[in-house]
């Protein structure tokens, strides 16, 4: 029963970096660039969500509802001002500048919402079930979150496999420019991109706030990271491969700190993480890209 | 080549710009200009900025007397020793006679050996390793020593008989947690206490403590130490709760603060037994005063940061009127004279009466044992 | 053949320049202090500025020269702190003189840092891209993790290692030298400008040549192209894994001297954010520019103290900063108004 308790601690943590390796692993596939602020749009979205149901005291609902709108707007803004002006520029470019705009999402946090920890209260309540007479027991927040993530993982494969907007997401990522020529509207396409990650990555922050409920300016950062060593693990830009990456990378942490030590518990992971990338270079589910010269 | 020129001129441009920008408060020699370091930004802020908003408090007041003036000023040190130093240098700019040191342990192991090189009295409110002060005649702690609270808590949870059998999570990237957490280990030791588990957690890895708390949970561990600040500990009570998990919890002075969370539900914290010195549900007149003035300025209850800092600088202006001290001395002559002051001094401060430092700059007080009930703190005796 | 010999004779010129500039400020500054007037702010900041600008060199050759994104340099200079801190710290009272222990932990932070470069260059190669960039970064949090559970003592018997716990069988002279989470707080301060200095320029002359040498142009030729590299014969593995380990062994020397210029220094300290900080200085500088990482490793170390009128705003302001640096130095049409604002700006446009 130990074990079955780790395994769903596990799944459960796992599916929140899956969540957020999903924003990732959009952006990534699309834009090509690594969007490091993303772990800070996660903070952004929780923080709303926070000042909506404890200071206003609107219904949960309307909480998630209005983070998700706050970091859209958010998601738009940061890719109009700071990414579109640099889509030509090389990748590293791009990537500096999402570092800097997580700077400025963490600063402008500690002075907008001070930096006092803030206790989230679930969205869904602290209830739990108690299965097999109590010997194992699930909260709501763990359900929901594993329900959300399927239910986005599927959302975002039938997304992008049949709407036209999903095409011309994989037209995009496939190659920019004949995607044009094909009369593609490449830059309404990765706004609408940037769009969905950061509205996902404030479900993320909701429900990362839900379950773990300290909430203060660098909260995002560390999920954000893990995350994106998540998506690399189940091979960048591949949909499936970032949920299957986060579970795993959930499942591994909880059972190294389980069954290694507690102490060791991230160079376990780590160590796991390169192994599998020595075996599989493109991470578990990701393409094999032949190169041409 | 181009991009070198072009980040030359924007260096340029901003060092101009605020070259305009800087401008001095008093002139020399009228206050004794108190510098100190601290985490004001960043992971550690809310540490920083407590410190520097109860040593705020303290000067203001002093300098509505009308008597010793002091000038402040808290530099971000972003909880770094490396920025630490590089805030400690443009202290020294500044011209600071007196330091109050750095807030947190790191940033302080590494300022205190400047201080000391320096010939600058500091006096710390919160930075707690032995390291902080060791070999160094002129850094002094306002708070105890961490090796003081962790062999403390275990004689005091031995003396109460308070667990049989004993369950540690600390966090072991931290020398505040790891300090505590090997002084209690040691005492436990002596005096036959059974430590049934021990656990850690990480930063980057500090949100989920299921194994932490499962593992305690299997032991059969019936008190669980948590020698930690209280961001990770509220996490922790949280978690167990969910669990359906509920041993006596025993919290560190780092704990205290819990209750003042925005949005904590304090019956989380019911039953938790601390030491911490500073108590700010205290009925004595000193508290209720600073502690209304703190919310009054800054909207939220002090916690004991604010309150060493506080009694930092009203110590110094004790040792400084006995001194007969004035603001036209140097460091190296107020240096001195603070050495002597503090070694043969007593305080009667918020987080303590009758404080007394030895040579080694530590200090002498004895920890409240308290017990969170309906929400407030409880003395324990 | 013509223009071969002309992009050559600059890159020369270019490298004589580079040399002049450190030398130069090192002259300045050095008068400076020698005059007292200079601030102890930026007196403060010398020696790490050097550590940096080190970091930052030998991180363009990895990314710059060789095209390799690293997330974990922090993770080499993390162990070369530690490495030749001990090192220099178990000589106290064997060697006299201070900077001879500073050389020597110099040399053994530099060659640990080049063996864990060849530990994690092995599976490195095997991988391309983002996927290399996150097994560096999982070797850099691999670093950290194990330093903070690591203690090193020494005594008369010599040194002792533990992991997990600070429990050694040691005898009564024994001292900890590193004690896990907290470090090594009894370093010695040996670090001086002047080390800084030469270490730099050692840093310089190995990187120029390198790059100037045939394995340079066999770098460059497997960033632009490998598989066309690979089928003219050259052999990517070695070349990759020279320019990954010098790279290394210099970021593991840069370590010991930032480290040994404060009394303590932590695990912690050498973080992904450490890493990504050393990135932004060789971008900014531009890929492959060592003048450029050198200036922006000094200008962005000394940026965040000149902000400390701004208070609160600070960092708020460095990001901001960070932010409009890069699109202005990397956006076509911001480039262009100006090189409009600035007249002689546009010559320099016209001919790159």
């Amino acid at each position: 029963m130990t074990f079955l308790n780790y395994l769903l601690s596990g799944i459960s943590l796992g599916s929140i970096y899956a969540i957020i390796a999903l924003g990732y692993t959009m952006v990534y596939g699309i834009a090509k660039m690594l969007n490091f602020a993303h772990g800070d749009v996660i903070m952004v979205g929780a923080y709303i969500c926070f000042f909506a149901v404890a200071r206003y005291h609107m219904p949960p609902v309307v909480g998630v509802l209005a983070a998700m709108a706050v970091c859209t707007v958010l998601g738009i803004v940061v890719e109009r001002l700071a990414y579109k002006p640099l889509r030509a520029a090389p990748s590293l470019a791009v990537l500096i500048t999402a570092i800097g705009v997580s700077y400025f999402l963490q600063n402008g946090a500690q002075l907008l919402w001070t930096p006092n920890p803030k206790v989230f209260s679930s969205v869904v309540g602290t209830g739990r079930l108690a299965l097999f007479g109590g010997q194992l027991t699930v909260s709501y927040v763990t359900i929901t979150t594993i329900v959300s993530c399927i239910v986005i993982m599927v959302a975002l494969t039938w997304f992008t496999g049949n709407t036209k907007m999903g095409k011309a997401m994989r037209a995009c990522s496939e190659d920019k420019g004949a995607a044009q020529l094909m009369g593609i509207n490449v830059n309404s396409t990765i706004s609408v991109t940037f769009a969905i990650g950061s509205a996902l990555a404030a479900v993320a922050g909701v429900l990362l706030c839900s379950a773990y409920p300290t909430l203060v300016p660098t909260t995002g950062s560390m999920p954000g990271i893990k995350a994106f060593t998540a998506a690399v693990f189940g091979g960048i830009g591949s949909i499936p491969g970032a949920f299957v990456g986060g579970l795993l990378l959930g499942v591994i942490e909880i059972f190294a700190k389980a069954y290694i030590s507690t102490q060791l518990s991230d160079a376990v992971v780590f160590a796991v993480l390169i192994v599998v990338l020595l075996v599989k270079p493109t991470g578990l589910l990701g393409k094999k890209v032949s190169e041409k010269v | 080549m181009k991009n070198t020129k072009k980040l030359i001129s924007f260096i340029m441009v901003v060092t101009m710009i605020l070259a305009l920008c800087s401008v001095s408060a008093l002139a020399d020699g009228e206050a004794f200009k108190l510098g100190a370091t601290g985490p004001l930004t960043g992971g550690a802020a809310i540490y920083g900025n407590a410190a520097a908003n109860g040593a705020q408090i303290a000067v203001d007041e002093i300098n509505a007397e009308g008597g010793i003036q002091f000038e402040l000023k808290y530099e971000d040190d972003a909880h770094d020793a490396e920025k630490a130093v590089n805030a400690y240098n443009a202290l020294k700019d500044w011209g600071m006679q007196i330091s109050l040191g750095s807030v947190t342990s790191a940033p302080a192991n590494a300022t205190s050996a400047e201080n000391f090189a320096d010939r600058i009295f500091a006096l710390t409110p919160s930075a707690s390793a032995p390291t902080v002060i060791d070999g160094k005649d002129n850094v002094f702690q306002m708070c105890f020593a961490d090796p003081n609270q962790g062999g403390a808590s275990a004689q005091y949870i031995s003396d109460m008989a308070l667990g049989s059998k004993i369950a540690i999570i600390w966090k072991n990237d931290e020398d505040y947690s790891t300090g505590i957490r090997n002084s209690f280990v040691t005492k436990a030791e002596e005096l036959g206490l059974e430590i049934v588990s021990e656990t850690t957690f990480a930063a980057g890895n500090d949100t989920d403590f299921s194994v932490q708390l499962t593992e305690a949970q299997n032991a059969g561990a019936d008190l669980v130490f948590l020698p930690m600040y209280y961001q990770p500990a509220s996490l922790i009570l949280s978690q167990a709760a969910a669990m359906g998990y509920a041993p006596k919890w025993f919290g560190v002075d780092g704990m205290d603060g819990i209750l003042t969370m925005e949005g904590f539900d304090p019956t989380m914290a019911e039953g938790v037994m601390l030491l911490t010195p500073f108590n700010a549900d205290s009925e004595d007149e000193a508290t209720v005063a600073f502690v209304e003035k703190y919310q009054e300025l800054y909207n939220e209850v002090p916690n004991q940061f604010a309150a060493d800092a506080y009694d930092c600088v009203y110590a110094l202006k004790q040792a400084l009127e006995a001194a007969g001290a004035t603001p036209d001395m140097t460091n190296e002559e107020l240096n001195d004279l603070m050495i002597e002051q503090f070694t043969s001094m007593t305080f009667d401060g918020l987080t303590g009466d009758g404080m007394t430092w030895d040579s080694t700059g530590a200090v002498s007080k004895s920890p409240k044992g308290m017990v969170i009930e309906n929400g407030v703190y409880v003395g324990l005796d | 053949m013509k223009t071969k010999k002309l992009t050559l004779n600059k890159n020369v010129r270019m490298n004589f320049v580079t040399y002049g500039v450190v030398i130069a400020a090192y002259a300045i500054l050095q008068t400076m202090v020698a005059t007292g007037s200079i601030s102890s702010s930026l007196k403060g900041m010398l020696v790490p500025i050097c550590a940096y600008v080190v970091m930052a060199v030998s991180l363009n050759l990895t990314v710059g020269v060789l095209g390799e994104l690293s997330l974990g340099h922090a993770g080499f200079m993390s162990v070369g702190a530690f490495t030749g801190v001990t090192a220099a710290l178990a000589l106290q009272g064997v060697v006299a003189s201070g900077p001879l222990r500073l050389l020597i932990g110099m040399v053994v932070g530099a060659v640990f840092a080049a063996i864990a470069g060849v530990l994690i260059g092995i599976p490195v190669l095997r991988l391309k891209g983002d996927y290399l960039a996150i097994v560096t970064l999982a070797f850099g949090e691999i670093i950290k993790s194990l330093l903070n559970n690591f203690y090193v003592g020494v005594d008369g018997s010599g040194l002792h290692f533990s992991i997990l716990t600070n429990k050694m069988a040691m005898d009564e002279t024994g001292r900890i030298i590193i004690n896990g989470p907290m470090g090594i707080t009894t370093i010695e301060k040996l670090s001086t400008f002047t080390a800084g200095f030469l270490l730099v320029m050692v840093t310089l002359i190995i990187v120029f040549n390198l790059v100037n040498s045939r394995s340079g142009r066999a770098f460059m030729a497997i960033r632009d192209n490998r598989i066309a590299a690979e089928s003219v014969g050259l052999n990517v593995v070695k070349y990759r894994l020279m320019a990954f380990v010098t790279s290394a062994a210099l970021a593991g020397a840069a370590g010991t001297l930032f480290a040994m210029n404060y009394s303590t220094i932590i695990a912690n300290k050498f973080d992904f954010n450490t890493s990504i900080l050393i990135l932004v200085f060789v971008v900014l500088g531009g890929l492959g520019n060592m003048l450029g990482s050198i200036i922006a490793a000094a200008a962005l170390t000394i940026l965040p103290e000149m902000l400390r009128s701004l208070q609160d705003y600070r960092m708020l302001i460095y990001a901001i900063i960070l932010i409009l640096v890069m699109l202005v130095t990397n956006n076509a049409q911001l480039k262009s108004l100006f090189s409009r604002i600035i007249p002689h700006k546009k010559e320099a446009a016209d001919n790159e």
